[in-house]
């Protein structure tokens, strides 16, 4: 999809796709590579450091910074690795894969800079299964780069399926199952840059945060960092989805407001419908009301506005929707995913989705609403990894901005939202229930 | 199965640990048994990976994406997350309920067609997404599916 912001990641595409290397390379791809090369390992993290470059998978954790943990070959005789985290699995994100999709050579060329700031000689690219056309262009280009000399300077990229675990996308839950084992996190201490993939110093990155190490360098650090808002710079890709016009990815300057994006690129909100409420950076970003959509996409502003930027997918609800309904369906998706290796998770997601579908079928009572907020406390900061703390602050954040939906639900003994479009929706944990019942059902009988 | 295991100790040498190629193997072995890992798939690929069957069980059945039990031939899943909810996800799944005759979470008597749900799969501003054979489709309307379900059958 098109974007009609200042395109960094996107830019030399116009609108399409780049997957030769001929053609990438006649658009001035590889420069930086070469460029790179010829620099020291520390000057080119400390390039990425001044351009400000932040996380672009979710914690925004300085990438530079983070680089730069990793203790030098001379500290630790061990090889050190580069894992590129291609597990896009948040619900409302969908911008890595079109990254791989359009711009497949740039993300590949940022790979080779990143494996030589930190003297990697191994990147390890791991792709969610699902995607399939994504792993499928990648491949292809790979295999291009393959045949052109000197280009892959002694580094092995190899491309590694996941198998359909959210979890994974979480950065030790990804090493281990990188490692061949149930994708279940670690604990932390120690970091990945200590001992990460193989017990060896490792940078896990995001896609779009490699793809952007090239831009880097070719605008420079200082004018990279003049782009966007201050703790904010650059670009980032926006996915775009829920009840809009024109839902798809839109590069834009950070700091851009969520008006801007939904009602002038995304074509606002169909049927005459007016906005309820605003995800704004994929589904564990705590909900936005829909009078804050003056906002800025960038993460001091979204952070001051009780959210975050997260991996910046942004999902528009509609005055249709119930907000119990939104929080009982994200709940189910954290329920399904939870990895089940630790406790507050595991049993907390199930007890926040079976409170909610209480309230939706309007057996919900008073008392349930504060048990609701209590498991969300009793979950929150009480897990290895994000995973069970996302559910409790998106059920905290849809309670905190949209109570009186919730007492409602107790009110009026159960959905008072006929037309809501999330009402009902069959998810794999609820189909694997049902599926189970028709079983005892069929052996009863 | 030579073949299936020789393609498996091809995987070993990019990873430096064996174990690395467990998961990569699985989905080979899978696709060599027609779409799920009968207790003789997860034997092989233990074999050439020189892991236990037990191992290979641990791992499969943590990824929803890889089959314990049969599947049919054709897999249709549906993305019922909330960006293709809101789009008409569930009408997608019901019209495909009702054009296969199965429900969701089942596979046709004939061991032709297994039809599921799955989490995001990563298209949200395209919705409704569905996966054939885990090819994505994006951008399905219930109005749609009759379509789909003739030319699925029409490939037979």
């Amino acid at each position: 999809m098109a974007s009609n912001g200042r395109e960094i990641v996107f830019a030399g595409t116009d609108g399409g796709a780049v997957t030769t290397l001929d053609d990438y390379v006649a658009r001035g791809g590889f420069k930086q590579l070469k460029k790179a090369r010829k620099l020291a390992p520390q000057e080119v993290t400390e390039q990425v450091t001044q351009a400000d470059l932040r996380g672009r998978g979710g914690a925004a954790f300085p990438t530079g910074r983070k680089w730069s943990f990793l203790p030098s070959k001379e500290q630790v005789p061990k090889p050190h690795y580069l894992v590129v985290n291609a597990d896009e699995s948040e619900p409302g994100s969908f911008k890595d894969r079109e990254i791989m999709e359009r711009v497949p050579f740039r993300f590949l060329e940022g790979c080779l800079i990143a494996a030589h700031a930190i003297e990697a000689t191994h990147v390890y690219v791991y792709i969610r299964g699902e995607y399939d056309r994504p792993f499928e262009v990648l491949r292809d280009a790979l295999e291009q780069m393959h045949a052109e000399n000197g280009l892959l300077g002694g580094v092995t990229i190899v491309l590694h399926r996941g198998a359909g675990a959210y979890i994974c996308g979480e950065e030790t839950a990804l090493l281990e199952s990188l490692e061949g084992e149930r994708g279940q996190p670690r604990t932390k201490p120690p970091f990945p840059a200590i001992a990460g993939l193989y017990a060896s110093p490792t940078a896990v990155n995001n896609v779009e945060s490699i793809a952007t190490v090239v831009p880097i360098l070719e605008l420079g650090a200082a004018e990279y960092a003049e782009i966007g808002v201050e703790n904010s710079t650059g670009t980032r890709v926006f996915s775009l989805s829920g009840t809009v016009v024109n839902g798809g990815n839109y590069e834009l300057e950070s700091g851009t407001t969520l008006r801007h994006l939904i009602y002038e690129l995304g074509g606002g909100i169909p049927n005459g419908r007016q906005l309820k409420a605003i995800c704004p950076g994929g589904l564990s970003a705590p909900l936005l009301s829909g009078d804050q959509v003056d906002t800025g996409l960038d993460i001091p502003s979204l952070t001051a506005a009780g959210s975050a930027i997260g991996s910046a997918g942004v999902i528009v609800l509609d005055d249709r929707c119930c907000i119990v309904e939104y929080a009982l369906r994200a709940s189910r998706f954290y329920e399904h995913e939870s990895c089940g290796k630790c406790t507050p998770c595991r049993v907390g997601t199930r007890w926040l989705s079976q409170l909610l579908q209480a309230l939706e079928d309007g057996r919900g009572t008073h008392a349930d609403l504060d048990l609701l907020l209590d498991v969300c406390d009793r979950v929150n900061g009480k897990c290895l990894c994000p995973l069970g703390d996302s559910d409790a602050l998106v059920v905290a954040s849809c309670f905190e901005k949209f109570g009186d939906e919730f007492r409602a639900h107790v009110e009026q003994g159960g959905c008072p939202f006929p037309d809501s479009p999330l009402d009902d929706v069959l998810a794999p944990v609820v189909m694997h229930e049902r599926h189970r019942m028709h079983r005892e059902l069929e052996v009863v009988a | 199965m030579k073949a299936l295991q020789d393609e498996i100790r091809e995987l070993v040498p990019l990873y430096a640990d064996r174990r690395s190629a467990v998961l990569p193997a699985l989905h080979l072995a899978q696709h060599a048994h027609g779409g799920w890992l009968p207790e003789a798939a997860l034997e092989e690929v233990a074999e050439a990976l020189d892991v236990t069957p037990a191992y290979c069980l641990s791992i499969a059945s943590f990824y929803d994406m890889l089959n314990l039990e049969p599947v049919g031939r054709t897999v249709v899943e549906v993305c019922t997350n909330i960006s293709c909810a809101i789009n008409g996800a569930q009408q997608v799944l019901e019209a495909f309920e009702e054009e296969l005759g199965v429900r969701a979470g089942e596979t046709s008597e004939d061991g032709e067609v297994t039809l599921g749900t799955i989490e995001c799969a990563g298209g949200c501003g395209w919705a409704t997404v569905i996966a054939v054979n885990h090819r994505q489709r994006v951008g399905v309307q219930p109005d749609d599916v009759r379509a789909i379900v003739e030319e699925l059958r029409g490939g037979e």
